[in-house]
């Protein structure tokens, strides 16, 4: 959050243009789509005097499917660029350490077990409880550890456990359509939400978003190591608190409304970080919106592809991810 | 100004103790160094001295107030620290490294004011990296690295300066740039603390010495009452050509000594 030094200067500039950026995905989303809506035809529906069709399409399909495509993918970029700063490992992010899916995890067993229908509150707050726990299970068992080999690895054992129980969950449940349920709270989507969703993630992601925008000095001190941000004055309790439920109500509520769309947070720190002075804190705000562009282009991007249903969202970001991953794993040994 | 007040000073680690008993008063306008055998607890007396790790027994007073009690910055901004093998994990350039001393006194959320921004320039000049504050530390030499991480832990601009084995991998001209260094701290009023390995640096930059062993202090006060021929032959076990008459006192390890040799 905190501009420091001269060779920062460029970080205004930075910001401006991943705003100009934002903008034009967010316009982009709202006139693209299985029919496309010319910008004057939509102009009129927002001031009020548009035809039917087009204010339906809009305003009741679009508009909540955009903003949850930024808010989502504002969260799952901050998400990821905190926790890299945070486990000082290039590799971090939330659907790699296991989190997003068991958040979904969360969601799945709220569903379809009948619980969200007691309280819409549920819904968010399994999903929000379970990412907790994962985040705690894995902080515990490689947290400490400077191997990113050893984060990766319980990670993998989190996502895989946390995805068996997706569809244990699924196969239980009465639902008939349990095949492809499992398929979206996996992958991610976010075709045909309402602002029902956007009224479940919303609150969440601000709250994931202010609490990891404020452990920016913290996360630069760690760049020196944990004794040396202690010695900086850091107390790391406090941060890693502030951290664990950042995440945790965040990309709970994201992943409540989207499923487990990965990579998000692991590619968007990557492609901002060398446009910054490369401090944690430098890369936070910049990876938020990059990444809230990145998830909004990739949700246009799925509804172009012609196909007989519509790809998932999380098959778009993990091909894009994935090479980055791999990339950065093969050369974890050396310092870029 | 700060002095720090070892008393009957204990930390333990697990089950193992490795410092014992410890007790000092190191004053401002002083070198002082901390040497001894590898794990002999150096390290860990400066950890306690941080409150980076609690004391078992005994305390440690900063200006009279003991340091387990204080809040984390407070601590900070009285003591800057340089731990032994400063490892660095985010490729940062040399003046985004050195900013991050000025941590300590920023205010949450917020961003450096031109007295930080002074800081940094004096603490950059200090340790003599001026030229290099726009290339990446992680990719300096041994020596500008040295003065890189010297440079951060000045920015801090503490009146106490910690740092733990600050010569270690430095060349001869190297290791004079960094001790000359502490010692331009110390004459300016800084209370300036140093691990070291080689004694004839201890000897011939420091005020005071403190020689620890197995986690007790067995010797402290001025450098050659401290390093003397019976003492290097106890704690390390060598022999030394020790030259307390030149100018710029020597003491060269010539051998294992016979008792202390895989004793």
């Amino acid at each position: 959050m905190t501009s420091l030094l001269a060779p920062s200067r460029r970080r205004p500039v930075l910001i401006l243009y991943l705003l100009l950026l934002l903008v034009f995905a967010a316009a982009t989303s709202m006139l693209l789509g299985a029919v496309s809506i010319a910008p004057a035809r939509a102009l009129s529906v927002l001031t009020g005097h548009g035809d039917r069709i087009a204010s339906a399409i809009l305003l009741d399909l679009r508009l909540p499917r955009t903003i949850i495509g930024l808010a989502v993918g504002a969260m799952l970029g901050l998400a990821g660029a905190a926790l890299q700063g945070y486990l000082r490992n290039p590799l971090a992010e939330p659907s790699v350490l296991g989190a997003s899916n068991a958040a979904a995890l969360g969601a799945v067993s709220a569903i379809y077990f009948g619980l969200a229908e007691l309280h819409p509150l549920l819904l968010p707050l399994m999903a929000i409880a379970t990412g907790l726990l994962s985040l705690i299970l894995l902080f515990a068992l490689a947290g400490r550890s400077e191997s990113p080999l050893t984060l990766i690895l319980a990670g993998v054992a989190v996502a895989t456990l946390a995805g068996a129980g997706i569809s244990l969950a699924l196969n239980l449940s009465p639902n008939p359509f349990a095949a492809m349920e499992i398929m979206t709270w996996l992958l991610g989507s976010i075709e045909n939400r309402s602002f029902h969703h956007v009224w479940i993630a919303v609150p969440c992601i601000a709250i994931g978003i202010l609490l990891l925008l404020a452990d920016g000095h913290a996360l630069d001190a760690l760049t020196l190591g944990e004794d040396g941000a202690r010695a900086l004055g850091v107390d790391l309790r406090v941060t890693r608190l502030r951290l664990l439920l950042g995440v945790a109500i965040g990309v709970g509520g994201a992943v409540a409304v989207s499923g487990a769309i990965g990579f998000v947070g692991l590619i968007v720190p990557h492609i901002v970080r060398p446009l910054t002075d490369r401090a944690p804190s430098s890369i936070l705000l910049p990876s938020a919106l990059a990444g809230a562009s990145l998830l909004t282009l990739a949700d246009i991007g799925v509804r172009l592809i012609p196909a007989t249903n519509e790809l998932k969202l999380g098959v778009m970001t993990a091909f894009l991810g994935v090479p980055v991953f791999l990339v950065h794993l093969m050369r974890e040994r050396r310092i870029w | 100004m700060v002095t720090i007040r070892l008393d009957a000073l204990g930390v333990s680690l697990g089950r193992r103790q490795v410092v014992r008993d410890v007790s000092a008063m190191l004053e401002p306008g002083k070198l002082i160094g901390i040497i001894g055998p590898n794990g002999a607890g150096k390290s860990s007396l400066l950890r306690a001295m941080l409150g980076l790790v609690p004391a078992s027994a005994g305390a440690v007073l900063v200006d009279g107030a003991p340091v387990a009690g204080m809040v984390r910055a407070a601590v900070a901004r009285k003591i800057a620290y340089l731990p032994q093998g400063q490892t660095l994990h985010w490729p940062l350039s040399v003046e985004r490294l050195t900013a991050l001393g000025r941590l300590p006194h920023l205010a949450p959320m917020s961003s450096l004011s031109p007295t930080d921004l002074a800081a940094i320039d004096r603490a950059l000049e200090r340790a003599d990296v001026t030229d290099l504050r726009d290339r990446i530390a992680t990719n300096l030499s041994g020596g500008e690295r040295a003065r890189a991480l010297l440079a951060r832990a000045l920015a801090v601009d503490a009146p106490a300066l910690v740092v733990d084995e600050p010569l270690a991998s430095l060349d001869p001209g190297h290791q004079i740039d960094v001790m000359a260094l502490l010692r331009r701290e110390a004459d300016a009023g800084a209370l300036v603390i140093a691990v070291l390995h080689d004694l004839t640096m201890a000897a011939r930059y420091c005020d005071r010495l403190l020689l620890l062993d197995g986690g007790r202090l067995v010797a402290d006060g001025p450098p050659m009452a401290v390093l003397t021929a019976e003492r290097l032959h106890l704690v390390y076990g060598i022999h030394a050509l020790i030259d307390a008459a030149a100018a710029a006192p020597m003491v060269v390890p010539l051998d294992r000594s016979a008792a202390g040799a895989w004793a």
